[in-house]
C-alpha cells in the first residue's frame, strides 16, 4: 500500500544541538502510529518538521507521494496534513462556531473573499454546526473559545483539524493537562476518528498509547530506538531501560 | 444526525447599520450646526483616518505609530494632483487612495515580516523617513511652508466648495460613510475573520493553512487606501497640506483616539475621533495651554476603568435597576 505520509532520514540541528537524528517514518491510510519517548527526545520537533513549522537540516518528507520538504505549512495543510498542538493553540476571543467556520473557509480556499459576510455561506455554517455536534460542543457555539474548559478546548482543536478533512492527522499530546473527569470525551473522540485517516499521536499516557496504536515508534535523544507493534515494544529491553526505567 | 440549533450560532449584524447611524448623526450635525461645518469636516476625515488605523491595530493586531505616513501620502498626492493635473475632487480622492495603498503595499511588504516592538519601531522609522523626504522635496511638497495654491473644482461638476464649507462637510461625511460600509463588509467576511484569527493566534491560523503574510499585507493595503482617502479629504477641504500630515504626533493622536473609542470594532474609531476632536476643540478654546490635561485625563479613565464598570456606575447614577443579561451558558455548566 502507498504511504500517505513518509519521512526519510530527517535530521535537525539547532546550532550544535542535534535534536533529530536520521528519523524515518511511514504511515499508510488508516494507520494508528504512536510516537513515544522521554521528555526531550525530540517528539514535538519531529511533528514540527513534518507539519512545516520547522525546516529539516536534511532528509525529505512526502505526502501522498509528493515531496513537500520545501513546501510551506499552508501548502502541506492543503495536501491533507492537519495537526493539533501540545498546548492548546486557539483564537480565544472567537466564538467556537466561528473558529470552526474559519477552518472550513480555509479548507475551501475562501479566506481571500472579502466582500460577502461569513453568514452568506450557509452550507459551511451547517457543516460547522454538524462538526460541533459531533464533538459535543454545539451548546458553546456562540461562546468565546477561551471560556471553555481545557478538555473542551482540546476537543475544539480536534474539531478544527477534522474540519480540514485531512488524510494525515498529527496529534501532539491530546491528553496533556486534561483532568481525568474530562478525559473520557477525548478518548471517545479519538476512538471515533475516521477509519481511513492516518493518525500519528504523541502521548505520555501509556494506557492510551497501548490501546490506540497499532504501531509504536520509540524516540530517544532524537533517534529511533525501537519501532514495532505494541506487544513488541512492551517486551523490548532497550525500551524498558531507556523509557520505562526498569 | 441531529440538526443544528441555529439560534445558538453567532451572526453578523447587517453591514449598513453602523454606516447608516453615522451618516444620520453626521447629517443632523450638518443641518443643525451651520457654524461648525469646519469642525464636522475635520471630524469626518479624522474618523476615516482612525478607522483605517483600527483595521491595522484593532482588527489585525499590529500596533503602529507610523500610520501618518499613509495619511500624508494621500494628502500630498491629492494636493499635487489638484495643483498640477486637475482640480476635480473625486479624481483627486482616487489619486489619494491609490497613493495610500501603494505606500502601504510597498512598506507593508517589508514591515509585516516583523512583529511586536520591532514592527512598532520600524513603522516610526519609515514615517520619519517619509517626513524628511517631504521636507527635502520642496519643489513638489512646498517643504516647511506646506503645499498651497491649489483650489478644488466643483464636486461632480455641480457643487462648488463654498466658503461656509457645506459641500466639504457633506462630501467628507459621504466618503466616511462609504468607507465605513466597506470596512464593515470586509471585517465581516471570511477574509476579515481570518485576519482576526491571525490577530488572536498566528500559529493556529498557520496550522489551518492560512497564508498569514498575504492576509496581513492585504488588510494593511486596504488600511492604506482608507488613510490615503482621509489624507486626500484633508488636503482638499483645507486647501493646504503641511508636514504635520506626516508627523509622529498625528500617528500617536490617532492611536489615542482609537483607544479612547475602543479598538477592533470599527465604530469605536468613529466614537474616539468624535470625542477627541470635540475635546480638543472645546478644551483648547477654554484654555489653549492646558487642554492636553483633559485629553490625558480622559485617556487614563478609558484605559483604567473597564467599560462594564463604567456602565454599571452610569446606570446606578441614572437610577436604573441592576439587570444583568443572562448568559446562554453559565459558568457552572462550563466547569
Amino acid at each position: 500500500m502507498t504511504a500517505v505520509l513518509e519521512a526519510l532520514g530527517l535530521e535537525k540541528h539547532f546550532g550544535g544541538l542535534h535534536v533529530t537524528r536520521n528519523v524515518s517514518l511511514r504511515l499508510g491510510a488508516g494507520d494508528r502510529l504512536a510516537l513515544i519517548g522521554p521528555n526531550g527526545a525530540g517528539k514535538t520537533t519531529l511533528v514540527n518538521l513534518i507539519s512545516g513549522v520547522l525546516k529539516p537540516s536534511a532528509g525529505s518528507i512526502w505526502l501522498a507521494g509528493a515531496a513537500v520538504t520545501q513546501r510551506s505549512q499552508a501548502q502541506r495543510v492543503r495536501a491533507g496534513l492537519a495537526r493539533t498542538f501540545q498546548l492548546t493553540t486557539l483564537a480565544p476571543q472567537l466564538p467556537v462556531q466561528r473558529q470552526v467556520q474559519l477552518a472550513l473557509f480555509e479548507r475551501e480556499g475562501l479566506t481571500g473573499r472579502a466582500w460577502r459576510s461569513v453568514d452568506a455561506y450557509p452550507a459551511l455554517a451547517t457543516e460547522a454546526s454538524a462538526l460541533l455536534i459531533d464533538f459535543g460542543l454545539d451548546k458553546y457555539a456562540s461562546l468565546a473559545t477561551g471560556l471553555l474548559a481545557y478538555g473542551e478546548q482540546r476537543l475544539v482543536e480536534m474539531a478544527l483539524a477534522m474540519a480540514l478533512r485531512p488524510r494525515v492527522l498529527l496529534l501532539d499530546e491530546p491528553m496533556a493537562g486534561v483532568p481525568q473527569s474530562e478525559g473520557a470525551r477525548l478518548l471517545d473522540a479519538l476512538a471515533r476518528l475516521p477509519k481511513d485517516l492516518a493518525v500519528l499521536i504523541i502521548e505520555h499516557d501509556m494506557d492510551l498509547v497501548f490501546r490506540f496504536a497499532q504501531r509504536i515508534v520509540v524516540l530517544a535523544e532524537g533517534a529511533v530506538l525501537a519501532d514495532g507493534s505494541p506487544e513488541e515494544i512492551r517486551v523490548d529491553p532497550k525500551v524498558r531501560t531507556a523509557y520505562l526505567g526498569h | 444526525m441531529t440538526t443544528a440549533d441555529s439560534s445558538l450560532a453567532p451572526r453578523c449584524g447587517p453591514a449598513w447599520r453602523t454606516p447608516a447611524v453615522v451618516f444620520a448623526l453626521g447629517l443632523a450635525a450638518w443641518w443643525l450646526l451651520p457654524d461648525q461645518l469646519g469642525l464636522v469636516t475635520r471630524i469626518a476625515f479624522t474618523a476615516l483616518f482612525v478607522l483605517s488605523l483600527d483595521l491595522v491595530v484593532g482588527v489585525a493586531g499590529m500596533a503602529t505609530l507610523g500610520h501618518a505616513a499613509l495619511f500624508g501620502a494621500g494628502a500630498y498626492a491629492a494636493g499635487i494632483f489638484a495643483l498640477r493635473v486637475h482640480p476635480d475632487p473625486l479624481a483627486g480622492l482616487a489619486i489619494g487612495i491609490v497613493a495610500g495603498s501603494l505606500i502601504a503595499l510597498a512598506s507593508g511588504a517589508f514591515l509585516l515580516r516583523y512583529r511586536g516592538f520591532t514592527f512598532l519601531m520600524l513603522t516610526i522609522a519609515l514615517a520619519q523617513i517619509a517626513l524628511s523626504l517631504a521636507q527635502k522635496a520642496r519643489d513638489w511638497t512646498g517643504g516647511d511652508d506646506g503645499l498651497t495654491g491649489f483650489t478644488m473644482g466643483p464636486l461632480l461638476g455641480r457643487f462648488a466648495f463654498d466658503l461656509e464649507g457645506r459641500t466639504a462637510a457633506l462630501y467628507a461625511l459621504v466618503v466616511l460613510t462609504l468607507a465605513l460600509y466597506v470596512a464593515r463588509r470586509v471585517t465581516d467576511s471570511p477574509f476579515g475573520l481570518a485576519v482576526r484569527g491571525i490577530h488572536e493566534n498566528r500559529a493556529r491560523m498557520a496550522a489551518l493553512g492560512t497564508p498569514v503574510f498575504v492576509r496581513l499585507l492585504t488588510i494593511y493595503t486596504l488600511a492604506g487606501a482608507l488613510a490615503g482617502a482621509a489624507g486626500a479629504l484633508a488636503a482638499q477641504t483645507n486647501a493646504i497640506v503641511g508636514l504635520d500630515s506626516l508627523s509622529f504626533a498625528l500617528s500617536a493622536e490617532a492611536l489615542v483616539m482609537l483607544i479612547l473609542g475602543g479598538a477592533g470594532r470599527l465604530h469605536g474609531a468613529i466614537i474616539g475621533a468624535v470625542l477627541f476632536t470635540l475635546l480638543h476643540h472645546t478644551a483648547s478654546s477654554i484654555n489653549p495651554y492646558h487642554w492636553l490635561f483633559v485629553v490625558g485625563g480622559a485617556l487614563m479613565f478609558v484605559v483604567l476603568v473597564p467599560p462594564q464598570r463604567a456602565w454599571a456606575w452610569l446606570r446606578s447614577r441614572l437610577g436604573a435597576h441592576e439587570s444583568r443579561p443572562v448568559p446562554a451558558v453559565t459558568q457552572e455548566e462550563l466547569a
